[in-house]
């Protein structure tokens, strides 16, 4: 990696600096009304050699999937095939456009069909919609629908949401978003739901219950259906958190586990980018109970043609237009190079890679639950006294390894979330394994080289705290 | 980990002491130590009235969110404003400069029944 700080593109502009040069207006000029001009606006001035050289050289400093090994907890950072890319560049999908009218853009809409249709099968939910851009808002579509289903049957005063304490932040923040009160599940020894503090807490204020299997910790829900049972009979729904599906697609249909509504992160399973934080799909798939609520609009099938339309009780739009289309086609191309067959054998060695990886982990670090992990485990970085988990991770930057996902789950001190995925070779798994097994080594013998670290990196150890406590958010000269 | 030996403390880490009629409760040290470094805290408004085991605020640190949890049922007398413009007080003086909210309580028996500094020292070790 160039080690050399790239400067702001502010600090490179020159005043008068021009990147192209516009021929003589041939028009009479009119002025721009006064009240929109603005004294204030400083942009940079810059020819077009610097801004391609700023910018390739900062793409040079990114750290991506592409470059290097990615082991982020719970976000399932995969290999995305460029047979995705091919597809969603054909000149078909790139230049089709939302208000060309159903009529031409039938082939649109029938990949959109066809991808609902393979979601569904591979979760056994009766509908899917395509609307939701993220997981957390696939969670919103879900929470709503919840609600929704209980206002309709005259029971409004159902406004509990039951969350385990392993969930992701996005549950509480979801629910807390759409106006429903969080009680929290605390965690049992073997780091499942604690049946007896469920059961507790099952009165006729319960909305539901947002479950997440195989759990942030890595471990598959073995109560899942008791659990489910519980919440049903107390009259409430079960909402599944599909961020982890990766462990468990193409060999358990979630709604035989008794979930109602699910979202699947297509960002994470099913290959498409994470690419800045976006555009991603959280697809949402319900059962029968549900499927009515669904946000919209939705592709149906007519005779020969495909049109949208809204579920019949739809809780309404999340998404302008149709969601977004480029991801879709991507996750499509994703969903029929695989099969039914290849997703089971990704899911399996998604498994296999995380337990492998484990195994050479925890003779190092302690794991916090050692019972067989799903796609993920979580292990803690307090291998030596005054060594955090956060040292670990920044240490890992120098052996050229992204930092796994940390302190969180919240329930596990010092935690250390890490996710293989199905896509590295054991080559790759080996060389994270000894890499960590250096870094613990080197937490005892030379415990500043983690202190300090990132030293292979253009800028060192970055003040967190500072960034938080008194944030500089825009250039100031 | 660092006690205060003349307060009393809840299994969720805030510890209450009593001071003339007041109550005064804040985070113990080895929550501070936990959570990392503070970046924010939230306090509820002076004269509201909270049940014990109910959010009074939030702290926020570089690694996580965590709701504050009332420890005795009461109506909030005070807040510590300087934790708005330095929450790091309390990662520095957990029991001291990083107090949280001065309250009188509805049952000062709940009080009575919190942990001694000798049983959370034991809880807290166990983690
Ligand atoms: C368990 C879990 N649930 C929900 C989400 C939210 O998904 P998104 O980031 O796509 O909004 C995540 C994301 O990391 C997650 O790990």
């Amino acid at each position: 990696m160039n080690l050399t700080p790239e400067p702001l593109a502010y600090e490179l502009s020159r005043p008068g600096r021009m990147g192209t040069v516009l021929p003589a207006c041939d028009v009479p000029e009119t002025a721009l009304p006064k009240n929109l001009l603005r004294a204030e606006l400083s942009l940079p001035e810059l020819d077009e050699l610097t801004v391609v050289r700023h910018f390739t050289r900062l793409s040079q400093k990114n750290f991506a999937i592409d470059t290097q090994y990615y082991p982020l907890g719970s976000c399932t950072m995969k290999y995305n095939p460029k047979a995705n890319e091919q597809a969603a560049f054909h000149p078909g999908w790139r230049n089709a456009h939302p208000l060309a009218g159903d009529a031409h853009n039938q082939g649109a809409l029938e990949l959109m069909y066809r991808l609902q249709d393979s979601l569904a099968a591979t979760g056994g939910f009766s509908a899917v919609s395509l609307q939701p851009a993220a997981g957390a808002h696939g969670e919103l579509a879900g929470v709503l629908m919840i609600r929704e289903y209980h206002r309709s049957r005259g029971q409004p005063q159902r406004r509990t949401m039951l969350i385990p304490d392993s969930a992701h932040g996005t549950n509480p923040a979801t629910c807390a978003m759409a106006g429903l009160d969080v009680v929290t599940i605390p965690s049992d020894a073997e780091g499942g739901v604690d049946m007896d503090a469920l059961r507790a807490a099952c009165d006729d204020t319960v909305a539901g219950i947002m479950i997440t299997n195989p759990s942030t910790l890595g471990l598959f829900e073995r109560n899942m259906e008791a659990i489910a049972k519980l919440v049903h009979d107390a009259g409430g729904l079960v909402y599944g958190d599909g961020a982890n599906m990766n462990a468990i697609a193409g060999i358990v249909l979630p709604v035989e586990l008794g979930v109602d509504v699910m979202h699947y992160n297509l960002h994470k399973t099913f290959s498409t980018p994470h690419g800045g934080g976006g555009p991603g799909v959280g697809m949402v798939g319900a059962a029968p109970v549900l499927a009515p609520f669904l946000p919209g609009p939705v592709v149906v099938k007519k005779g020969d043609a495909y049109a949208f339309e809204m579920p019949a009780k739809s809780i309404g739009r999340l998404k302008s237009f149709y969601g977004n289309f480029g991801v879709l086609v991507r996750a499509y191309a994703y969903v029929r190079m695989m099969g039914a067959d290849g997703m089971r054998r990704m899911a399996e060695n998604a498994v296999l890679n995380a337990n492998y990886l484990k195994h050479r982990v925890e003779k190092t670090y302690k794991v916090k639950y050692p019972r067989r992990c799903m796609h993920e485990f979580v292990a803690m970085g307090d291998v030596a006294e005054g060594i955090r988990t956060l040292d670990i991770a920044k240490r890992l930057i120098d052996y050229g390894f992204h930092p796994p996902t940390i302190y969180f789950p919240l329930i596990v001190p010092e935690a250390m979330m890490i996710e293989p995925t199905e896509t590295e070779s054991k080559e790759t798994l080996d060389a994270f394994a000894e890499a960590l097994e250096r870094i613990a080594a080197e937490a005892r013998t030379e415990p500043d080289l983690l202190h300090d670290a990132p030293h292979n990196t253009p800028v060192g150890r970055l003040d967190e705290v500072a960034a938080a406590r008194c944030p500089i958010l825009c250039y100031r000269g | 980990m660092d006690i205060d030996k003349n307060a009393r403390y809840a299994a969720s880490h805030e510890w209450a002491r009593k001071e003339g009629s007041d109550f005064v409760t804040g985070i113990s040290d080895h929550a501070q130590h936990s959570l990392g470094d503070i970046v924010f805290v939230e306090l509820p408004a002076v004269g509201k009235t909270i049940k014990k085991g109910e959010a009074f605020g939030v702290v926020e640190s570089v690694k996580a969110a965590s709701d504050l949890y009332m420890p005795v049922s009461g109506t909030i007398t005070a807040v510590n404003d300087a934790l708005s413009g330095d929450p790091a007080l309390v990662n520095r003086e957990p029991y001291a400069g990083g107090w949280m909210i001065k309250y009188t309580a509805a049952n000062p028996s709940e009080f009575d029944v919190m942990l001694s500094p000798e049983a959370y020292e034991a809880e807290a070790g166990k983690e």
